[in-house]
């Protein structure tokens, strides 16, 4: 029997049966297929256990949203003390936590930002971000790239391939142009039209397994903006919150966005939050017409105290060399199993704590999760690129927990290039 | 823009329990900042070792003066000259004194059969006193290096501007010298619950605790390895063998030395009879008031007005005090002599007193004087320290068999002799007091004690050779920053531009300051000092207690 409070299951089995039945056949079917039979339940730090009891290293981190890890103490006890006094609050009136977190976000991101509009993940924060852009410039079109991910609500989906959109007959139309990533001429094609209203851009492309830009590529991309009239949106969303060993990863290139929108990591994995700093001209709409966005859940007050505590967590000096330390281990000693496996582990695609670990099979990244998995460490492939598994290290891990967890990775390296060569098993 | 409203907004909101958590979980960060440094410390080479201690020591030595006269600032107590003195032994001094001491490179007994390697504490939680704040940050910083462990600084909360800043100054030299970022940290704000969290937190290998008893019996609890020491309460014996003159100038000296506030300092002379008239003599020569004995009431009122010492009188001039006690001293005085009639508890000037005054017992003889001295130790200070003025070595035998102390000084001054300045014993800030003194280590700590060995022993039989190990080393030098800056994997790796230069930086800095407690209003700034001097007075209070 797992008890649970409110409800219970009487075994996994009969936990799995009713997701099926009752929550998402496909997807609970899928991790099975896989040989991830993963419930996860009981959660702590960057560790996870399995509702059989089983301990794994989280290194997915459900793209950063728990990058301070599980239930980390220190956001809780924030939460905890605010829900003595605020509830989600009331989005029609000027609010205390959110004034509270929008300044001191203000405050952290680069100069040109300004403002801050609240969303309760992080899709309607990619919408606000691209309404604002075309408000701003009064033009429709946005740009992304191609593989881009943005998020599944109406705006952002249209931004991102067409493996979530066409599902719900939602495929780009020709305001939503998609160019290749890495490419300044394309991008220049694109903008020259000056109907461009932004070009939206992760820092790192996550969902399509964090190709890096190259160098000069994003502040390109920036110029161009400034040159067409567009403006510049950061999806900071998985590359934000130090992961990148400082606070926002566009700062590393020199880049000061028209827009910055971070999600996941900010809720301290604990209660929703998605928020969207803009620049004077971006959040011009604010002075318009302030009623312009709504959303009662977006900025919930409980969230900005998560938020907050986050924000402070993150941006302590202890924390930014602790990340820098952890970038450091994990890069040097994934370089040396890399030169052990030459064939096999083909690239390694870091900046700071983010990792894309390229395999030389089309679905090199599922055959090493599943490796991982069976050694206890939790990583995920990319979705868009399913070569290269995301490999997130929390930017709190310790010394013992990083060893540890490198110790069973060079392990399900080789693993995994033995069962490709041995077994005819592909992934689903 | 302001980051005032936000600040104060979410202080508002946050209760007292999450803002201690909060503090807490940061000090936390430190420890683990440290983690990482000291796994990497603890690789580096004995020229690394030897770069870097150079460096952080002339650092040192360069601000010893600024330092000293800081610290008297800020604390109020001691003399600037003798602080600059003991920064300067606690820096180019011990640079000095373990020149060619290496604790770094493996040994091998070959007769023994057994291979050496060092293996560093880790974190080392080191708390700085009052009394001896910038000294004894450079000492436990430097020791922590020579031995390759980082080390987490709590400042004495009267003591923390400048004990932050000299643990900020010695980081940047260290760093600079290529040793690893937060090998050296310091709590901007100690309080007795953090320092307490701290010493429990098991990322703390090693507590170095000086200060007062319940700090360093709290360490001891904390279930952490800890090298605590206990108060000190100085007997000085005279015998009728001594050299008067010196005596009395040694005595002297070493009373006015700092105003008397390190814990070496004699805090009960006890002198023969047939030397105790020219004794007093002399040292009324060189700036000693003896008090009479309503005098003598007068002062211990001030001094003991509860029966523990006034925190006030810590560290000022003698003259200073007297005036405190309605005496007229005259400014040359140095020194204020109070008699005693009996060595028992109930005469205040038996205790510990860090303070230029000093009790005065007659004996009849030196079987007297010795078990004078005991009954002295046996109300504070045990395991601590001794001085005797004598040319009779089997007076002095006996006194150093009798006296339960772990050091004592022969016709020298004690404040300086015991720890280590002008003998032999190692230069130290921090007074190991034995097992007598309820202290695991018993010597005046040095860097040996901040290192364990890992022994590789082989087989002792003759037909089992040992291999060969010399001229092997698993240590490497390090000529790059640790750790490397994140720059990303298909960038270019240039030392000379990864330095970041991002907002992020700027921002980083401004939220610390405010974190800090930079913006802590005036108000609240007054009831902090308040509450500070109450835990000091009570600090102090336990001390001379023992």
């Amino acid at each position: 029997m797992h008890e649970y409070g409110l409800f219970s299951f009487d075994s996994k089995d009969e936990f799995l049966e009713k997701s099926m039945q009752f929550w998402n056949p496909d997807k609970t079917q899928f991790w099975q297929d896989s040989g991830v039979d993963l419930v996860i339940d009981r959660r702590e730090g960057y560790l996870l256990w399995d509702m059989n009891g089983r301990r794994l290293i989280d290194v997915h981190l459900n793209g950063g949203t728990y990058n301070l890890g599980h239930r980390n103490p220190e956001v809780l006890s924030s939460v905890r003390d605010a829900m003595g006094h605020f509830d989600m609050g009331n989005h029609h009136f000027p609010a205390l936590a959110r004034t509270a977190l929008a300044e001191k976000l203000v405050a952290t991101a680069p100069p040109s930002l300004t403002k801050v509009a609240y969303a309760s993940g992080g899709g309607e924060a990619i919408d606000i971000a691209l309404k604002s852009a075309r408000h701003a410039t009064q033009r429709r079109k946005i740009v992304s790239i191609v593989k881009a991910y943005h998020g599944h609500t109406g705006l952002a989906l249209a931004t991102g391939d067409d493996r979530f959109s066409k599902l719900f007959l939602s495929d780009q139309d020709s305001e939503f142009p998609h160019v290749p990533f890495n490419d300044l001429d394309a991008m220049e094609q694109a903008l020259r039209g000056r109907d461009v209203a932004a070009v939206i851009m992760e820092t790192i492309p996550a969902t399509y397994g964090f190709p890096l830009p190259d160098p000069g590529y994003l502040e390109g991309v920036k110029s161009l903006c400034e040159k067409y009239g567009s403006l510049y949106i950061a999806d900071e969303v998985q590359t934000g919150l130090m992961r990148t060993g400082e606070l926002w990863g566009i700062t590393k290139h020199g880049v000061e966005p028209d827009i910055l929108v971070t999600g996941k990591g900010i809720s301290g994995g604990v209660y929703p939050i998605a928020c969207v700093l803009l620049s004077d001209k971006a959040g011009d709409w604010l002075e318009v017409d302030g009623f312009g966005h709504i959303s009662t859940f977006g900025g919930a007050e409980l969230g900005c105290f998560a938020a907050l505590k986050t924000l402070e967590i993150t941006t302590r000096p202890e924390v930014r060399s602790m990340v820098h330390y952890c970038a450091d281990l994990v890069g040097s000693v994934l370089r040396q199993v890399q030169q052990n496996h030459p064939n096999w582990f083909t690239g390694i695609r870091q900046n700071g704590v983010i990792f894309g670990l390229e395999f030389n099979h089309p679905e090199g990244a599922k055959f090493v999760m599943r490796e991982l998995y069976e050694l206890g460490v939790w990583a995920i492939f990319s979705t868009l690129d399913p070569r290269v598994l995301q490999y997130k290290p929390g930017i709190l891990m310790t010394p013992d927990l990083t060893e540890e967890l490198l110790d069973r990775t060079a392990l399900a390296i080789e693993r995994a290039e033995q069962s490709v060569g041995s077994n005819s098993w592909k992934a689903a | 823009m302001s980051l005032d409203v936000t600040q104060s907004l979410a202080s508002d909101r946050q209760s007292p329990q999450v803002k201690a958590f909060s503090e807490i979980s940061q000090a936390g960060h430190a420890l683990e900042r440290a983690t990482w440094a000291a796994r990497e410390f603890g690789t580096y080479s004995a020229t690394d070792i030897n770069r870097i201690v150079s460096a952080v020591a002339d650092a040192a030595s360069r601000h010893a003066e600024e330092f000293a006269s800081a610290t008297v600032d800020e604390t109020g107590f001691g003399v600037v000259e003798h602080k600059i003195q003991k920064n300067l032994a606690c820096s180019t001094g011990l640079l000095d004194e373990y020149a060619g001491a290496d604790f770094v490179t493996p040994r091998v007994d070959s007769e023994k059969k057994v291979l050496e390697i060092p293996r560093p504490a880790g974190v080392i939680f080191a708390l700085a006193p009052s009394t001896n704040p910038v000294a004894t940050v450079y000492f436990k910083v430097l020791l922590s290096l020579m031995t390759r462990n980082a080390v987490l600084i709590s400042p004495h909360p009267m003591a923390k501007v400048v004990s932050n800043r000299a643990a900020e100054i010695l980081a940047e030299a260290a760093v600079g010298a290529g040793a690893p970022d937060g090998v050296i940290q310091s709590l901007p704000e100690p309080s007795l619950p953090l320092i307490e969290a701290v010493m429990k937190d098991e990322r703390t290998k090693l507590i170095l605790a000086t200060g007062g008893t319940a700090m360093v019996r709290s360490a001891y609890s904390s279930s952490n390895p800890a090298l605590g020491v206990g108060p000190g309460n100085v007997p000085v014996f005279v015998d009728s063998t001594a050299d008067v003159r010196a005596a009395a100038a040694h005595i002297v000296d070493s009373k006015k030395f700092d105003n008397s506030v390190l814990c070496t300092n004699e805090s009960v002379l006890i002198a023969e009879d047939s030397i105790a008239d020219s004794l007093v003599r002399e040292m009324s020569r060189l700036g000693a008031h003896f008090l009479t004995v309503e005098e003598s009431k007068k002062l211990a009122d001030v001094m003991y007005p509860t029966g523990r010492l006034n925190s006030e009188v810590v560290g000022k001039d003698a003259h200073v005090i007297a005036g405190m006690a309605g005496i007229n001293s005259g400014p040359k005085t140095k020194v204020l002599v109070a008699p005693i009639s009996a060595p028992v508890p109930e005469e205040v000037m038996t205790h510990e007193k860090l303070a230029p005054v000093l009790g005065f017992l007659r004996v009849t003889d030196a079987e007297r004087g010795i078990s004078a001295a005991r009954a002295i130790v046996r109300i504070a200070g045990a395991g601590h320290s001794a001085a005797i003025h004598s040319t009779n070595s089997r007076t002095i035998m006996a006194y150093g068999a009798a006296v339960p102390v772990l050091r004592m000084t022969v016709n020298a001054g004690n404040s300086t002799g015991s720890a280590g300045l002008g003998t032999s014993l190692a230069t130290s800030m921090t007074i190991g007091t034995g097992f007598v003194g309820r202290s695991g280590v018993g010597e005046n700590l040095q860097p040996s004690h901040l290192v364990n060995w890992t022994k590789v022993a082989h087989s002792t039989l003759s037909q089992d050779p040992m291999p060969n190990y010399s001229g092997l080393d698993p240590w490497r030098s390090h000529d790059q920053p640790v750790p490397e800056y994140p720059v990303a994997s298909n960038a270019q790796r240039d030392y000379s531009v990864a330095a970041p230069t991002s907002v992020a930086d700027g921002v980083i800095s401004k939220l610390g300051a405010s974190a800090d407690g930079d913006r802590i209003s005036a108000v609240s700034d007054a009831a902090l000092r308040a509450e500070i001097r109450r835990l000091v007075a009570q600090e102090l209070a336990n001390m001379s207690k023992g």
